[in-house]
């Protein structure tokens, strides 16, 4: 009864009849919803362009901002998933400031032998964070004691515990160079640098023309093949599905929509590969996320998440396992939390004791921004990704054009806050 | 002699894309009880809303004239102020609280903000003499049952100086006992000059207590009933705008083996473990039977068939359950599943649906390994699973992704009833699966329930509303206080029957 206020359309008889003219607008409608967040990104990027005059799409801050943000959106995809799930983890900061200290501890103070090698401590830090996330996520799954109250003492702890592993308030470092690269490397060119107009010099030894603009090719590559890849499989879904009768969105809007995203990403590349290539932590980054916007569209967990997320019971009347899934779903975050921290420790050079102190907020920002809903069950991947990149060329576009960080701090929680406005606002229109 | 208390004229309500409601006139005489009656998605609740103030004057033509004045409320305070009160289907009381915290909420005897608890515990005493109930002011409202809560509701309204008291769906969740002394409690207001207006899906309960019945369809009013032209098949046939010669469909069971047996079942609250909930139950289904279980409200079946699926109920459970003469292992959800079991709830809304998400992903949901190979889910094989159960369940939606909490209740439960189709269970517990929906698609889930059966499955129903049973089963098992207290053919069952066996049962209990 109580669903009677929006009757339902009684037929599709009556649908089907005027559907066709509709069908574009209502596919511009949708679409305008689903890429609103990327528009924004974009506006506020043109925006930071304007008042930083030209500095924020040049190739080393580019550089420098994937760099200081990606801990920020490798843990909002595991606070995404926590979130849909309809938890929360406050813990997460810490978890990263913890496991930079340990790995600090096992790379430069303790005497392990071959055990410091960078990489082995690397995984061993991240099973640690699994661990750690497992830990927490016992109590929630199954003593359904709230994710507010376990993570909150995990924060506490964790923090704790990193202060203490580094002693007192001393930093820990300074820490092998191959580590460094996880998050300040670039990745190698096995191509071979390709220089664009060599520039022809006059006898006085001053240059007439040409920049001499050298490319990194395996970064252009490599962007050139993604590009392809991504224009490809998106062509071929859209067939697939129009031959199952999906309703296909138009295919103008289909063909602008390719058209702009790869136009972007070559010019992304195009920056990346006039200065030093691909950060190494892009790459990490681009992998997860195709792994998870996978997990969460295709997959059948994903699913099971987004069940859990919308109604628990039901779910669990439906044959899932909710308290397992809920363990895996923190053990995800601890991994996650784990990498975030790995990174951090890399980029500074050395373990701080407050390293990763207060990004918790940032990352659940991250992932409100993107649309996800403090109830559970609604999120998306993506989303987070852009609501993470948003804060990031918030952050970073303030620096540049010197804004106090106080006042940053008053911007941010504005957007926050809009962001959210905007989209409820949109579902009670809806 | 009698006046009209409440008139509404030409109201026409429009959502975007839908009218709502078109021109209805509702006219309601003082000191009646006025039913007003329709299929889900009819308008009735909409109508209502508009009467309430919960939709504002201006968001809807017509006018409203309560007493001689038209009004336009702005809110529901304003219509409250001049005496129209409405409880809702879902009650709106806190569970922490009091009766007395409940009743004043909002309305609080009060000096300057402090409250007089003296005053208001004494002013509840009063109301709940009124409704007949014997509680203290201060129990919590989460200690006592839907019952008694709707009772509170109702001293709530009492409360505020009630002329027009409307009640939607009072009697849903009630067990029959209580929805008798609901329907009692009415006459007795009716005595004492008080108007109400009942909205209701249970024609019985209308042929008892309606003075006048107004039926909706569609958004339209179809026509006003006097007390005279009542009956249920008159009601009906304006309802649905045909007439249903039979109410449950024609089959010819075609009863085989026994598939599926209970042996010796015996469960404990989980709560108070030394209580016993389910004491002792034997059963058996045939392949293609349809079994019905009777019973009253809190006869443990819902428990019953709770704790059997999954152990989602309860805690030491003991007993057998064998499928074609083998043990069977019932100890998970999934297990249950996978062992052909399914279980289609009695609360779609809370243990049914994930109501954010569409018609799709909810279908699936109990098998998804029927969809996906490798853990990775084929989007198209989906699609085309959604649509053939929406097809085969008749869910009408305007497509597979509209979400199912926009659904009515009727194809609500046509979509909880297809994601345990698609599972594929031998053995189908059906848990009152009419409940709260309409006469129509009542047929549809009846239909439904006749085709499974012809298919050889074994069905279990589980009904509070025993014509139904007597309807549809082959074989009906009465329950009371957890243990099976009498068994008989449909044939030979009646109404009389099975309220005989309960009592006896009681009788034995005690």
């Amino acid at each position: 009864m109580s669903t009677e206020s929006a009757p339902a359309p009684q037929s599709g008889v009556a649908e089907d009849v005027k559907q066709r003219p509709r069908v574009a607008v209502s596919a511009l409608t949708t679409n305008l919803r689903e890429y609103g967040l990327i528009i924004a990104l974009i506006v506020i990027m043109l925006f930071f362009q304007y008042t930083t005059s030209g500095t924020l799409f040049k190739p080393v801050n580019l550089s420098n901002l994937v760099q200081q943000n990606s801990f920020i959106i490798v843990m909002a995809l595991g606070m995404l998933l926590v979130i849909v799930a309809g938890y929360i983890d406050l813990s997460v900061g810490s978890v990263a400031g913890f496991i930079g200290a340990l790995a600090a501890m096992m790379m430069v103070i303790w005497p392990l032998g071959f055990l410091s090698n960078p990489l082995v401590v690397s995984i061993v830090c991240l099973i640690v964070g699994g661990l750690i996330g497992a830990a927490q996520g016992y109590w929630i799954a199954y003593h359904k004691i709230p994710s507010f109250i376990v993570t909150l003492a995990g924060m506490l702890i964790f923090r704790g515990i990193c202060q203490a592993l580094l002693g007192g308030g001393s930093s820990v470092g300074p820490l092998p160079d191959s580590f460094k690269a996880l998050s300040s490397g670039f990745i190698p060119d096995v191509i071979g640098p390709l220089t664009l107009i060599p520039p022809t010099v006059n006898a006085a030894g001053k240059t007439i023309v040409g920049s001499g603009l050298t490319l990194h090719m395996t970064t252009v590559v490599l962007g050139l093949i993604a590009v392809l890849a991504y224009a490809y499989f998106g062509f071929r879904t859209r067939r697939k599905r129009e031959r199952h009768g999906y309703e296909a969105e138009p295919f103008a809007l289909f063909v602008i929509k390719t058209l702009v995203g790869s136009a972007l990403a070559l010019f992304l590349v195009f920056q990346f590969a006039s200065y030093r290539g691909l950060p190494v932590v892009l790459l990490v980054m681009g992998v997860l996320i195709s792994l998870f916007v996978f997990v969460t569209k295709r997959m059948t967990i994903g699913r099971r998440i987004y069940a859990m997320g919308g109604n628990a019971k039901a779910a669990q009347l439906s044959g899932i396992n909710t308290e397992r899934l809920t363990l895996l779903v923190f053990i995800n975050m601890g991994v996650l939390s784990a990498l975030g921290g790995l990174i951090i420790a890399a980029r500074l050079g050395q373990a701080v004791p407050a390293a990763g102190l207060g990004s918790e907020l940032d990352v659940i920002a991250a992932v409100f921004i993107g649309g996800a809903s403090a109830m559970g069950g609604v999120g998306q991947v993506i989303g987070a990704v852009v609501g993470g990149f948003i804060m990031g060329v918030m952050n970073n576009g303030m620096s540049i054009m010197g804004v106090n960080v106080d006042w940053q701090q008053v911007v941010k929680g504005l957007v926050l806050l809009g962001a959210v406005i905007f989209d409820v606002y949109n579902k009670n229109k809806a | 002699m009698t006046s009209t208390i409440l008139e509404m004229r030409d109201i026409t309500k429009t959502f975007p894309g839908v009218k709502a409601l078109s021109n209805v006139n509702l006219s309601v005489e003082e000191g009646e009880i006025h039913a007003i009656v329709g299929e889900n998605g009819a308008g009735k609740s909409t109508l209502m809303k508009v009467l309430s103030g919960v939709y504002p004057s201006g968001t809807y033509d017509g006018s409203i004239i309560f007493r001689g004045q038209e009004c336009h409320f702005k809110g529901i305070h304003d219509s409250e102020h001049i005496g129209i009160v409405i409880i809702h289907q879902e009650l709106a009381l806190v569970p922490m609280l009091s009766i007395t915290e409940n009743i004043f909420l909002g309305n609080e005897n009060a000096s300057y903000g402090v409250i007089d608890w003296d005053a208001n515990e004494k002013r509840t005493s009063a109301l709940l003499q009124k409704v007949g109930l014997k509680e203290d002011p201060k129990t919590l409202i989460t200690n006592i049952g839907v019952g008694k809560q709707q009772l509170v509701e109702i001293a709530k309204a009492l409360s505020k100086e009630v002329k027009l008291l409307i009640l939607d769906e009072p009697t849903a969740s009630l067990s029959e006992k209580d929805s008798q002394a609901l329907l009692d409690l009415l006459l007795e207001f009716k005595r004492q000059g008080m108007t109400s207006i009942l909205i209701s899906h249970k024609l019985n309960e209308v042929n008892r207590v309606a003075d006048k019945v107004t039926v909706i369809r569609d958004g339209r009013t179809i026509e006003t009933l006097p007390r005279k032209d009542i009956s249920e098949d008159r009601i009906i046939t304006s309802m649905v705008g045909r007439s249903l010669d039979d109410r449950y469909p024609p089959r010819e069971p075609q009863i085989g083996d026994v598939i599926f047996e209970v042996k010796d079942w015996s469960v404990f609250h989980p709560i108070h473990a030394e209580r016993q909930v389910i004491k002792n139950i034997n059963l058996n289904v045939r392949k293609g039977e349809v079994v019905g279980i009777a019973g009253l409200m809190g006869a443990g079946r819902t428990e019953f068939a709770m704790s059997l699926f999954g152990r989602s109920y309860g805690r030491r459970i003991s007993g057998e359950v064998l499928l074609r003469g083998k043990p069977l292992d019932l100890s998970t959800v999934s297990r249950a599943a996978q062992n052909r079991i399914a279980y289609v709830t009695e609360d779609r809304k809370t243990y049914g649906l994930n109501l954010i998400d569409h018609i799709k992903h909810n279908v699936t949901l109990a098998n998804l390994g029927g969809v996906s190979s490798g853990g990775v889910i084929d989007d198209m094989r989906e699609m085309s699973v959604a649509n053939e159960y929406r097809k085969k369940t008749n869910i009408r939606a305007s497509s597979v992704y509209q979400l199912t909490g926009n659904l009515s209740g009727g194809n609500q439960q046509k979509v909880v009833l297809s994601k345990w189709l698609f599972a594929d269970p031998e053995v189908l517990i059906l848990d009152e699966p009419t409940r709260g929906i309409d006469v129509g698609a009542k047929y549809e889930i009846y239909t439904i329930i006749a085709r499974l059966a012809a298919e050889g499955k074994a069905i279990i129903v589980i009904s509070s509303e025993m014509p139904e049973l007597l309807g549809i089963s082959d074989r009906i098992y009465v329950m009371n206080e957890g243990r099976i207290v009498g068994e008989m053919a449909a044939s030979d069952a009646s109404q009389e029957k099975i309220m005989r066996a309960i009592v006896r049962g009681e009788g034995k209990a005690s």
